[in-house]
């Protein structure tokens, strides 16, 4: 049985036909038409996506790799439009197309009052198309146009309430450090190109060994190995788009976008690009371990110090972005040890319980009338119960309890790096670490905050009907128009259905994922990189797994953040504030983000601009204007205004100037002409 | 007719322009649909020219050629290869698009305002099939004409100065152009472009003859330093002025490059090329940096053009290095055919921003991007059009200006990395400088009352911005075709730069 092109080609276009409908019809068709045509496009696409797994993981179909048509030919340069769907793909095509559709459900309910409701669906569709292309790529060119449409559907929708500044800024922000990331992306496709001499995935990744031994001169006495120049500079994209130091300013700024694109594109999906290019890529990244410690040092850091910030967020949405720059770099982590497949794994499982977690941060907004601050929340425990509940099921499997999803992919990541003998591995392994405390503090105390504790919000009399609706007006912090009650069930049963993934995905696919080479040839690993081989012989099923789970470092750190978040939130609130006071310098940096975003702004934005300035003042208008092109015009004036003062008009001026011609002539004949003659 | 598409091609717009008139500015509706008509029949014929061109064989077609000035052995020769069939269709569709855009907002003379157009857009259609040095200078100069005429009566309150920075720069350039021609007639005995091409020359014969030749085109195309009278005639230029200077009329510099730089001094071009490549790099970065700070829409955008045609001038003479340095005739292929595709697309894209900033103009009356804010509340399908061009502006794939950035920067890391370093550059610097107008202009609440005030797109405006994003979308989408119109074309150029002449 083969995958049919008909299958692949509706796979990606339902979406988009969905989107244009939305978009440009959305007068005839309405508000229901709009969602019902990109649910229906996106629901096609889901249920052909799992036919597609179906296929090849059961159905026993072949991969599938063919160009649809040529996007140019010149010389022996091909570019071409076309497909290819291995396991790893078709992975990412269920991820993708499960959790956009349950977004879009989610939407239903969450922009139900927004006038921009038929755009956001057309926006979200559009995402899915791009993100669709990307992942379903055969080649470099087409990759590059997945990367960057889908930057511009995440541009689009963090400015999607237009009108706030704070949100125009984020996606602007958003965009241009993407494009810091493209920038190395695209330079990395022309490595590729030059020293391949494809583009076409299969044939790169076959002629990949050639790279070996050879070099690219960047001065006349420098020579960079070729793999690790290609490798760092598609990583460099990797960085912008997965949101990995330094290049991570954008992701928490983009929050400024309605929740359910903070839970599709810069949690499950969009942000994960960039590990699943490096996954695609590993045939290239094998053959570099310069590279893959670059990418496994950065991995560590982002792992570990977004996820410190996140224990200082106030803003319920915040916590969770940071969450989410900690989860990449975990994945990224993976990455630099080789361990591809645990890093497609945490993706995954990351996927469900991070657009789980943010699905219900919004489910709380909108009880709350769209106050974020966690300050003012507390106790909705009893308004909200399955929101709570399956907040709950996220952040167990965020925290990594034994049994969750979570679990079983972040802690094969902590082992894998505890094997891995890569330069950097010592660094990495503490940050991972680490990390496990940190991500137990934020989310305990984020969970504490919403829904335990007491009420830190007033219910204010019925004053009036006309307040009730002022969704997005500055109430005063702390005063709710009537008391929270749980979402409808377009909100809550994308809750559940989240949540059975995010418990339980984890305990039936960690064998083959991991240790059972499911992947088979998508993903390449040198056998001398290889933990996963190492762990695989300590391997007993996952039960063992779990159970073995128990008694590790892990487990203990993770005990001791909940016992601390527990103490202090529930049974000792003063505590925080007594903590935030005593460590005050510490607070402050957090706070402050290590102050990257403002050196990055004053840097940036406000020194290209004085740049500019500089360039237009001192060499447009001062040099090339004023001084060449106006200053040649001034001395042709200047030369002008000396030869009109010689044409006066005054006769005896003529015949002045002709009597001393005369003398000059004959003055000048009475001394050169005698020796002239005399010749 | 077919034996005469060229000839027709040419005159069809400039004897058009005769009836046009003579509508007069009594009737100046018959005026606005003659001229209309002439500009749809030219299109039409133009489309003729991508049938009866034969891509597969390539090579100069539709050849004719008539003795003109016979004592000097001066041709009225035309014929076309598949670049030129690609220019000129580029020209005449964007002659419609103009010719629409200036209906009823230009309300002063239009019969003048349209008999201009048509004719600019006849010699710019016979500057793109002249095979005759002097009929090609002829035509080169006598673009300017109507040009002059169109920022000079319909232009902005400081159009005295720009016409005359305009007219003097381009003309002091061409000077040294007709220096160049003359030296090569009296070695050659003929102006024709296919024999100069032949002609042995020394080096330092070929040297200063690229350095007459580059001063001319580099002004016309602009290349820094010698850009700074393209954003004052933009400014000053109608709407209609703008897009035909920025869509057609810089193609004329790039274009001028390949059919008297390439053929006729290829040494010194190839001896020269890190200059150029310099030049345009400087292009790309630094006045990427001048665009940034730029108060008001129209010099963005002319700032932006300057920047993005410096990929036109890089793509030609990487293939220089790539050639004769690396042997690489692939890769040089790929670096020209780029600057060829960014040619057309900065034709789309280019137009489709300066009429944009024409839609707005014509309800604010001010193109300062402080007086603006909030756009996209008053006028959210106008915002639609305005993004999609600002994102082909930054070269967002899907769009044609990613296409012709793309080959050009992968095939300038063939010759260097730092090439393509800094060409890359302008994923980071076009997208700061768009986008922050974008910012500026289409995002936020509404500051300003105007703003509020200001209405729709109308049909036509609508019409306009369609066609614009079709060709945009179409180029960005499947370039093949386009890139199929000229490839045994660039085949051959490029296998000309590696002929050497000493």
């Amino acid at each position: 049985m083969a995958i049919s092109t008909n299958i692949l080609l509706i796979i990606a276009l339902a979406p988009l036909v969905g989107c244009l409908l939305a978009g440009f019809l959305a007068r005839f068709i309405g508000r229901i038409g709009a969602h019902s045509v990109t649910i229906l496009g996106v629901a096609v696409s889901c249920a052909l996506s799992f036919l597609v797994l179906y296929q090849l993981t059961v159905g026993g179909a072949a991969e599938y790799n063919q160009n649809l048509y040529t996007w140019f030919q010149i010389g022996h340069f091909n570019a071409s439009v076309g497909f290819m769907v291995d396991r790893l793909t078709a992975m990412m095509l269920v991820v993708v197309s499960f959790v956009s559709l349950l977004v879009h459900v989610y939407t239903i309910g969450y922009m139900r009052d927004d006038p921009g409701y038929t755009r956001f669906f057309s926006y979200i569709s559009l995402f899915t198309f791009s993100m669709f292309m990307l992942v379903m790529s055969n080649n470099f060119m087409q990759l590059f146009f997945g990367w960057e449409a889908v930057g511009l559907v995440s541009y689009l929708l963090i400015g999607f309430w237009y009108k706030r500044p704070t949100a125009i800024f984020a996606n602007l922000k958003a965009f241009m450090v993407n494009r810091v990331g493209d920038f190395g992306f695209l330079l990395g496709i022309a490595a590729v190109l030059y020293f391949l001499g494809t583009l076409d995935y299969a044939t790169a990744f076959a002629n990949a060994p050639s790279l070996v031994g050879r070099t690219l001169q960047i001065t006349a006495g420098t020579q960079w190995d070729a793999a690790t120049v290609i490798c760092i500079c598609l990583f460099i994209g990797a960085m912008g788009k997965s949101a990995q130091v330094p290049l991570h300013v954008w992701l928490p700024d983009s929050m400024e976008g309605p929740t359910p694109i903070s839970a599709l594109i810069h949690a499950a999906t969009m942000v994960t690009a960039g590990i699943f290019m490096v996954s695609r890529m590993s045939p290239l990244f094998e053959l570099s371990s310069t590279a893959l410690s670059f990418v496994l040092v950065i991995g560590a850091t982002t792992a570990l110090f977004t996820g410190l910030i996140g224990i200082v967020q106030n803003d319920i949405k915040r916590v969770i972005a940071y969450s989410t720059l900690s989860q990449l770099g975990y994945m990224t982590v993976a990455l630099g040890v080789s361990m591809y497949s645990g890093a497609v794994f945490h993706l995954m499982t990351h996927a469900f319980f991070k657009a789980l977690l943010f699905l219900g941060a919004g489910s709380v907004i909108i009880a709350m009338h769209h106050e974020q601050d966690m300050r003012y929340m507390g106790g909705l425990r009893k308004y909200m119960p399955i929101t709570w509940i399956t907040m709950w099921a996220g952040s167990i499997a965020l925290v990594a309890v034994p049994f969750t999803s979570g679990f079983y992919s972040k802690d094969a990541i902590i082992e894998a790096v505890g094997e891995s003998h890569r330069w950097g591995a010592h660094y990495a392994y503490f940050c991972v670490m680490a990390g496990v405390l940190v991500t137990g503090l934020y989310t305990f105390r984020q969970m504490y905050l919403t829904f335990h504790g007491k009420e830190r919000f007033t219910i204010a009399e019925h004053h009036g009907h006309g307040h009730d609706h002022d969704d997005h007006g500055h109430h005063e912090p702390g005063v709710l128009a009537h008391a929270p009650k749980e979402s409808p069930w377009v909100v809550t049963l994308p809750l559940v259905l989240l949540a059975i993934p995010s418990l339980l995905v984890g305990f039936f696919t960690i064998g083959p994922l991991l240790f059972g080479n499911w992947f088979g040839s998508a993903i390449h690993v040198e056998a001398a990189n290889d933990v996963l081989a190492e762990m695989g012989a300590e391997f007993h099923g996952p039960l063992a797994m779990a159970l073995h789970g128990f008694t590790q470092m892990p487990f203990w750190l993770l005990l001791a953040a909940f016992i601390i978040c527990t103490y202090i939130y529930l049974f000792n609130p003063a505590m925080a504030g007594k903590i935030k006071a005593a460590l005050k310098p510490l607070w402050t940096v957090l706070d402050r983000k290590y102050w990257v975003d403002n050196v990055y702004f004053a840097l940036f934005a406000r020194g290209g601009v004085m740049l500019g300035r500089g360039f237009w003042k001192a060499s447009e208008r001062g040099v090339i204007d004023g001084a060449m092109v106006n200053g040649s015009v001034g001395v042709v004036h200047r030369i002008a205004a000396a030869m009109r003062r010689l044409q006066s008009g005054y006769l005896y001026h003529y015949a002045f100037a002709m009597i001393l011609g005369l003398i000059l002539l004959l003055g000048g004949y009475w001394l050169v002409g005698p020796g002239l003659a005399g010749q | 007719m077919f034996n005469h598409l060229l000839s027709l091609l040419i005159w069809l717009p400039v004897v058009g322009a005769i009836p046009v008139l003579f509508a007069g500015s009594a009737r100046p509706n018959l005026a606005r649909w003659l001229s209309m008509l002439v500009a749809v029949l030219t299109f039409v014929a133009s489309l003729f020219l991508l049938v009866r061109y034969n891509a597969d064989t390539g090579g100069m077609q539709l050849t004719e050629s008539y003795l003109w000035i016979a004592s000097w052995g001066v041709h009225y020769g035309l014929a076309v290869d598949g670049i030129s069939v690609a220019l000129i269709v580029m020209t005449t569709f964007v002659g419609i698009l103009v010719i629409a855009g200036a209906w009823e907002v230009i309300q002063d003379r239009p019969h003048l305002y349209m008999a201009a157009m048509l004719i600019l857009e006849g010699l710019l259609i016979g500057v793109f099939c002249a095979t005759d040095a002097l009929l090609f200078y002829a035509l080169f100069e006598a673009i300017l004409i109507p040009m002059f005429i169109l920022i000079g009566m319909w232009g902005g309150p400081r159009r005295v100065y720009a016409t005359l920075k305009f007219f003097i720069y381009t003309f002091f350039g061409s000077v040294f152009m007709l220096i160049a021609l003359l030296y090569l007639y009296q070695k050659a005995g003929t102006f024709d472009l296919a024999t100069l091409a032949a002609l042995p020359l020394t080096f330092k014969e070929q040297a200063w003859i690229f350095f007459a030749f580059l001063i001319a085109f580099a002004i016309k195309v602009p290349m820094v330093p010698v850009h700074t009278w393209l954003p004052d005639a933009h400014v000053e230029a109608p709407t209609g002025g703008s897009v035909v200077l920025a869509a057609v009329m810089l193609k004329v510099g790039t274009y001028g490059m390949l059919r008297f730089i390439l053929p006729i001094v290829p040494d010194a071009g190839a001896h020269f090329a890190w200059l150029i490549i310099v030049l345009s790099l400087i292009a790309i970065v630094y006045i990427g940096y001048v665009a940034l700070v730029q108060e008001d829409m129209k010099k963005l955008v002319a700032y932006s053009s300057v920047a993005h045609m410096g990929f036109v001038t890089l793509g030609i003479f990487i293939a220089f290095a790539l050639v004769r340095e690396q042997g690489s005739t692939d890769m040089a292929l790929l670096g020209m055919q780029g600057a060829m595709v960014q040619m057309i697309s900065h034709g789309f894209v280019s137009g489709a921003m300066f009429t944009c900033i024409g839609v707005m103009y014509d309800r604010m009356h001010t193109r300062q991007i402080k007086d603006y804010g909030g756009v996209i509340n008053a006028m959210p399908w106008f915002g639609f059009f305005y993004v999609l061009f600002a994102m082909a502006n930054c070269g967002l794939p899907g769009t044609s200006g990613f296409v012709g950035e793309f080959m050009v920067i992968l095939a300038s890391f063939a010759a260097s990395p730092w090439i393509a370093l800094f060409a890359a550059f302008t994923l980071i610097i076009g997208a700061g400088y768009t986008l922050w107008l974008v910012k500026r202009v289409l995002w936020g609440e509404i500051t300003n009352p105007h703003v509020a005030e200001m209405k729709e797109i109308n049909g036509r405006e609508t019409f306009v911005l369609v066609a614009f994003a079709a060709a945009v979308l179409a180029l960005g989408i499947w370039p093949q075709p386009l890139i199929h119109l000229m490839d045994s074309s660039v085949s051959q150029l490029v296998q000309q730069l590696a002929i050497h002449k000493i």
